[in-house]
């Protein structure tokens, strides 16, 4: 299997049509290290996953295996929140089989990758499907499987179970980091919600409210897999991050002159 | 691995659908059908033939056209110029309304010409067709050529610049090169914009046949309908309108068909 590759951001500013979304930040991940990032929305986390998977310019501020990252390529794999991103008009394996058939791979010998991948993934019965026959949790398998039979030492996901129900997110949780364990990779998660990231990362990066966001605060977990989300040092560390979270919103809301509303909001629940 | 076990099927089951409700809509369009011919009767009785003949005179009229070839012959060639020009249209339109819409300095170096021709009525270029390309086949495949061109055209550069970004995104970080974007994500995704201007274009090349075939031609339906004229026989004007519409739904049901067939995968909206 693959291993995973380093991410170093180096005073990485990101810029979206004149605005700083995010500013100088510095941040080294470790090859087959999980980190989350976390924030409100509105703070440049997924600003900052476009910009690592080479969606975005980054000034060469930002390296992957120790290379400027200077656009998208197959080491780093990229999961996204909609299901739109997998093309409808191909069955699950063909969305599947898409990357090696970029690269020219015999119809045989990338079928039963795509067959291999498709079973880590629980989708076997699925093959022959088409995404829309699918539940919102199958077609994120399906994306997840489209980018491991790439083999990339990165993979990408910005709040891939967003869409999802709570049973389904908590199996399709559990699925990643079994997945994450046998690959071997690097996987930067962006997500908001607070639980999911404390089940998941070694490290929890959280982030300011933007415009010009920067990191808040980086804890590391250093607690068994799987989590328990019953766990004394979960549920202190949960407190935490909901009031460094809590902390950006209220600013935000206090900056745009809403935080009275709220405020006698809270007092009528 | 619990969401696996239920596979949703979004569709209703297609072909119970068409055995309930089909059976039903068949009906009412025949009694439509009946209905307006009963109408048309009528009215017929109490008028003069030459202004509104009936529908048994009509119907008379096209036995007439048919033993004698003309009929045949009239919807042979009509058909044969609307297939071809339609077609080269639609071979045109397509790569050239992809390329339009990939690559906005190609799009706004036309774009003059598209805003500019685009007001203006294929039938307008009768008399230009005729003096440039004579008054044979030529001109009237030039003119649905015009009119379908166009069409297909706007309709594949809708389709281009509709192309949801992420897929673009997910298929570069698969590893697709600018090749093979337009070709693995940018054209199967266009494929219901130029299923729809196909369609349109079909229809409007139905207009565009009877223009010219009513100011120069000897043969086709456009051409059936103005000699009509001349012999004072309005029961030919309504074969050939009747043979318009007929052959329109047939050319359209085919159309329909050969998509469902090829390219469902793509979901063009027919």
């Amino acid at each position: 299997m693959t291993n995973g590759s380093s991410i170093s951001l180096n005073q990485l500013s990101l810029t979206l049509d004149g605005n700083e979304i995010v500013s100088r930040i510095d941040l080294h991940i470790a090859a087959g290290e999980f980190v989350c990032l976390l924030g409100p929305s509105g703070c440049g986390k997924s600003t900052l996953l476009n910009a690592i998977a080479g969606f975005l310019p980054s000034g060469g501020q930002l390296r992957v295996a120790d290379k400027p990252v200077s656009g998208p390529g197959i080491d780093r794999g990229v999961v996204f929140q909609s299901s739109e991103a997998l093309f409808p008009w191909l069955t699950v394996r063909e969305n599947v089989e898409y990357g090696p058939r970029l690269r020219g791979m015999a119809a045989r010998q990338r079928t039963e990758l795509a067959d291999h991948y498709l079973s880590l993934v629980g989708l076997s019965q699925a093959a022959d499907k088409f995404p829309e026959a699918l539940s919102g949790g199958m077609r994120q398998r399906a994306q997840i499987a489209r980018v491991l039979v790439n083999e990339p030492s990165v993979v990408l996901m910005d709040e891939p179970f967003g869409a999802l129900d709570a049973q389904t997110r908590e199996v399709l949780q559990r699925e990643v980091d079994r997945i994450w364990r046998v690959t071997g990779c690097t996987i930067v998660f962006v997500t908001h919600d607070i639980w999911e990231a404390i089940l998941l990362a070694d490290r929890i990066v959280t982030m300011t409210a933007g415009p010009r966001a920067t990191i808040k605060t980086i804890e590391t977990i250093d607690l068994p897999h799987p989590r328990d989300p019953a766990d004394p040092a979960s549920l202190a560390l949960y407190r935490r991050l909901r009031d460094d979270i809590g902390a950006e919103v209220t600013r935000v809301l206090r900056a745009q002159g809403l935080a009275e509303d709220l405020a006698s909001e809270e007092v009528a629940a | 691995m619990t969401e696996i076990v239920q596979v949703t099927s979004t569709k209703l089951n297609p072909l119970r659908l068409s055995m309930s409700s089909g059976l039903n809509r068949i009906g009412l369009a025949a009694l439509s059908i009946l209905c307006g011919l009963f109408l048309w009767n009528i009215a017929s009785q109490h008028t003069s033939p030459l202004f509104l003949p009936s529908p048994a005179a009509t119907l008379q009229a096209a036995k007439e056209l048919m033993e004698d070839g003309t009929l045949v012959h009239a919807l042979l060639a009509s058909s044969a110029r609307i297939a071809s020009g339609w077609a080269l249209g639609v071979v045109v339109g397509i790569p050239l309304g992809i390329v339009m819409g990939r690559f906005a300095p190609f799009r706004q170096f036309l774009d003059p010409y598209i805003e500019f021709f685009r007001f203006i009525p294929p039938i307008a270029f009768v008399t230009l067709a005729v003096i440039w390309l004579g008054p044979g086949e030529a001109a009237k495949v030039a003119l649905i050529f015009y009119t379908s061109v166009f069409i297909v055209t706007l309709n594949t550069i809708a389709g281009v610049q509709a192309v949801n970004p992420l897929r673009l995104r997910a298929a570069a970080s698969l590893g697709a090169g600018p090749v093979q974007l337009l070709t693995t994500v940018i054209v199967p995704s266009t494929v219901p914009f130029m299923v729809t201007g196909a369609r349109i274009a079909m229809g409007n090349s139905f207009l565009t046949v009877v223009s010219a075939e009513i100011v120069s031609a000897d043969n086709g339906l456009g051409a059936l309908i103005w000699t009509a004229r001349n012999f004072a026989r309005t029961e030919w004007v309504f074969v050939g309108i009747a043979a318009l519409g007929m052959l329109g739904y047939v050319f359209d049901r085919v159309l329909r068909i050969v998509v469902a067939l090829l390219l469902r995968r793509y979901q063009p909206t027919t």
